[in-house]
């Protein structure tokens, strides 16, 4: 008898905690569930999401506008949260690399001329930009020649040599 | 990128084996490797992988400029000829007249950097003058 008064007793206190504190979710349960629920959108580990009492405030930076509003909806839709507050900035995208520089055909011609200077047996021409070589070179200088050609910058070099 | 694909080794050990300001873009379908290596092993390294992915430098598909980041003014340099003396010249270009002479495997002092084919140098003997970068290696 005294038990039976006592468990609905609990019952009843346990259904008024309900009704009073609507069965709030805990504040790491949603911080849980947001980093397992957002782990696949793009840039989702570099912004932090902070959570108090339901009200989720994202900081940091995300890769992409698309990525922002994927995690928005995401984090508002898991149960607990009442409001979402979205901090977070666009990282722009880094800038394209630079265009190669080609030297032009007249330093390429002097410089050719220099790296060349010690293997009379080579011949080159240069056309824009494209150093071609032909001839004879011995195979212990190939690389050596090959160094000083791809420094002075050209757009290609054709090797048409004979290797001896 | 498939030039980028079949240099991947090259551009993998560059970045492994410490080149900065490393620089890897395609245009025209012809791929240009841009850095500075920490030591003329290193280039030396890059180069035999180079060798290796095009065996003797043929498909023209590949420009590949990785100087040495140690050749800067100020250090002292060996002469790598083969076995001849390095012409020192008036100035920077095979043109110029030849002024000096610094032996092989001697050391001279490097003082500026014309472009990255010539340096204005000064040998033991105190001959100053430009001398062929190839042919120096900082110690």
């Amino acid at each position: 008898m005294s038990i039976s008064i006592i468990r609905s007793n609990m019952m009843l206190l346990v259904v008024s905690c309900c009704v009073l504190f609507s069965c709030k979710v805990k504040d790491s349960d949603i911080a849980s569930a947001i980093t397992s629920l957002t782990s696949a959108i793009p840039g989702a580990s570099s912004v932090t999401p902070d959570v108090k009492d339901g009200v989720v405030t994202i900081s940091g930076a995300f890769p992409s506008d698309s990525a922002k509003s994927a995690y928005d909806a995401v984090v508002k839709g898991i149960k607990g949260v009442n409001t979402v507050t979205d901090n977070t900035t666009i990282t722009p995208p880094p800038p394209p690399p630079a265009p190669v520089v080609i030297s032009p055909d007249s330093a390429l011609t002097t410089g050719v001329a220099d790296a060349t200077k010690d293997y009379p047996s080579v011949q080159t021409s240069v056309n824009d930009g494209v150093v071609t070589l032909t001839g004879d070179i011995k195979r212990a200088d190939l690389q050596k020649l090959m160094e000083s050609l791809h420094s002075l910058k050209p757009k290609k070099i054709v090797n048409n040599l004979t290797i001896k | 990128m498939a030039l980028q694909d079949k240099y991947k080794p090259l551009t993998d050990a560059a970045s492994s084996l410490g080149v900065t300001n490393l620089q890897v873009r395609e245009q025209n379908n012809v791929l240009y490797v841009d850095g500075d290596a920490p030591s003329g092993d290193v280039k030396d390294k890059l180069w035999d992988i180079y060798n290796q992915l095009d065996p003797d430098y043929r498909a023209g598909d590949l420009v590949l400029n990785v100087n040495i980041s140690g050749m800067v003014g100020g250090v002292q340099a060996q002469v790598v000829t083969d076995e001849s003396n390095l012409n020192v010249r008036k100035g920077p270009g095979t043109d110029q007249p030849v002024v000096g002479k610094a032996a092989h495997a001697s050391t001279v002092t490097l003082i500026s950097k014309t472009n990255d084919q010539w340096w204005l140098i000064k040998t033991a003997a105190g001959e100053e003058g430009y001398a062929y970068a190839q042919y120096l290696k900082p110690i």
